[in-house]
């Protein structure tokens, strides 16, 4: 029996991965684009299971306005890290060391 | 409470966004139309349109009692009124400060009209929101827009690769913020900010930990310490006109997502919240001061400047008291209206030589153009809280509510800290009339901007001269 402890933890161990993936990461900007999808997709599975458990939809309608708002990131993510690549010759997160905080 | 039909006499309202969702179409429309050899018309008619949505928002739109619209989704009151119009002051002023930077910097186009526009509708979705995912779409509308905006000079490397952090830092903060909103959902069961204002209260360590995320996220937004590093960075990689638009209209922005999400959403119990922002006030305030004092660059020393600022609006809230959110209200206002006029100073302080960087750029200046190191000065004078300039009340405000609600030695620490930063902003008046500038020829002389200049320059003084005036509005605003 699938319980909703099993989804929420699940869904934490998405979380842990993307943002454990986005610290680690010293490669590629590539990757941190995937990390960031995780992130959204675990808060989607989070949504898409209390919604199933509480029996109410409004949390899996939220989880439709995350995807198409998700594409909308990726495409304006990648077109970054093309104009990046252009100036930069490298998508390489330790190339990005221009501006430091 | 919800409407059971809905007619076009019940939309009206919501007649902010409308009319800026179709001004967005005509601008996108005009602009393909207006071609290369005509590219005065899509600037002119932006404001135009910002203009005409004002209006139409003043006349249409003005609501009296709170409206709720769209089944629960969307919140009309006095206070989202007024942010909006705030809005749109601020992102016309900004797009009129910056038409002549684009135009000699060639990167005209109207896509940075519409993308700011864009980011506009966002602010306005966020004045309005009365649910979790209202308040998520007009989050993601605003960055999305900022992200594109921060890249808008596509052949300076600086800022693609402030835009690239810019836009990680923000995907992560969005991520947290849904993170902690699928959690409130699944404690509490809705999405609407009234029903969670009602049932929020006594939930347990879930509860506390969904809070913790989504205040995590909100302070991502701000820009407050340690959540700031995207702000340096985009301030002095972005085109000197982008930081513009960056530092002054997303805090209204931030504002009102405090407002509605915090103060009012989980405003049951306020002791969830008031720790935190308690923990990124303290540390804004003395990060954002004493490294600006280290900054050599003008943009960077307002980027911490900004981080110091979050820090007094964020003590504000932490009162949990209307006194404080009014303080709150009118220290973001009496803030974006400097900051026009700040980042105004730097876009028209530009030489023969190249744009003004460094602070060491200013020296001098009041020798070479008097009328704008008299500009910067009052600007300077007023974010340092001197009293005839309305920085000084919104100062004094926000330590009034802090004294008001036992919370003293926070407000010895907002004392300290304007002490400090006083040293930095009157080190820019030092340089602009003690220093001996090298001889530099301006390039700017661009009367309409200064006279557009000159006006936010009096109306901060005239704020300052006439507090009440602010007090009593963001008193009837904020309650």
């Amino acid at each position: 029996m699938i319980t909703l402890g099993h989804m929420l933890t699940l869904s934490a161990v998405l979380f842990a991965l993307s943002v454990a993936g986005i610290f680690i990461n010293r490669r590629n900007v590539l990757l941190l684009l995937m990390c960031i999808e995780l992130l959204l997709l675990s808060a989607n599975f989070n949504f898409v299971a209390f919604s199933r458990y509480l029996g109410f939809v409004d949390g899996q309608v939220f989880v439709f306005f995350i995807l198409t708002v998700a594409a909308a990131e990726s495409a304006i993510g990648l077109a970054i890290l093309v104009v990046l690549f252009r100036e930069r010759r490298s998508i390489n997160v330790e190339d990005l060391n221009t501006l430091r905080g | 409470m919800h409407e059971s039909a809905m007619t076009l006499e019940s939309l009206r309202p919501a007649i902010a966004e409308i009319s800026l969702g179709l001004a967005i179409c005509v601008v996108l429309m005009a602009d393909v139309f207006a071609g290369a050899s005509r590219k005065y018309v899509t600037p002119l008619l932006t404001l135009v349109a910002l203009a005409a949505c004002a209006w139409l928002t003043v006349t249409v739109g003005a609501v009296q009692d709170r409206t709720v619209l769209f089944d629960g989704l969307y919140v009309a009151d006095r206070l989202s009124v007024f942010l909006k119009l705030a809005g749109f002051l601020s992102v016309g002023l900004a797009l009129f400060y910056s038409q002549p930077y684009l135009e000699r910097r060639g990167i005209q186009g109207g896509e940075y009209q519409v993308l700011a526009l864009t980011a506009l509708l966002g602010i306005c979705v966020l004045a309005s929101a009365n649910s979790l995912l209202t308040v998520y779409l007009g989050i993601e509308l605003l960055s999305l827009s900022l992200y594109a905006l921060v890249a808008f000079d596509r052949d300076s490397g600086v800022a693609a690769e402030a835009a690239i952090k810019y836009f990680v830092l923000g995907a992560i903060a969005s991520g947290t913020l849904l993170y902690g909103m699928s959690m409130l959902y699944g404690l509490t069961g809705t999405l609407n900010l009234d029903k969670l204002a009602t049932v929020s209260a006594a939930h347990g360590a879930g509860f506390v930990i969904a809070v913790t995320f989504i205040v995590v996220a909100v302070a991502f937004k701000f820009g407050a310490v340690p959540f700031h590093m995207w702000v340096p960075d985009v301030y002095s990689g972005a085109p000197v006109s982008v930081a513009l638009l960056v530092s002054t209209a997303p805090k209204i922005a931030s504002f009102a997502l405090v407002a509605r999400l915090l103060v009012y959403g989980l405003g049951a119990d306020p002791a969830l919240w008031v720790q935190i922002l308690t923990v990124l006030a303290v540390l804004s305030l003395l990060a954002g001061n004493f490294i600006a004092i280290a900054q050599t660059s003008i943009r960077r020393m307002l980027a911490y400047s900004a981080i110091a600022n979050v820090g007094f609006i964020l003590l504000g809230f932490i009162t949990a008291d209307p006194s404080g959110y009014r303080a709150a209200l009118a220290y973001t206002l009496v803030y974006v209206l400097t900051t026009l006029g700040s980042f105004g100073v730097v876009l028209l302080a530009a030489r023969s030589d190249g744009e003004a960087e460094e602070l060491d750029d200013f020296k001098g200046l009041g020798t070479r153009d008097p009328l704008l190191a008299v500009l910067m000065m009052a600007l300077m004078f007023s974010t340092a809280g001197v009293p005839p300039f309305a920085g000084f009340w919104a100062k004094l405000w926000i330590i009034q509510s802090l004294l008001h609600t036992q919370h003293v030695w926070l407000a010895a620490l907002a004392v300290l800290a304007s002490v400090v930063g006083a040293y930095y902003y009157l080190r820019v008046i030092w340089f602009m009339y003690f220093d001996a500038g090298r001889e530099q020829t301006l390039i700017v002389r661009q009367p309409l901007t200064r006279g557009a200049l000159t006006l936010n320059v009096l109306a901060v003084a005239g704020l300052g001269v006439m507090p009440n005036v602010l007090l009593a509005l963001c008193t009837s605003l904020m309650g």
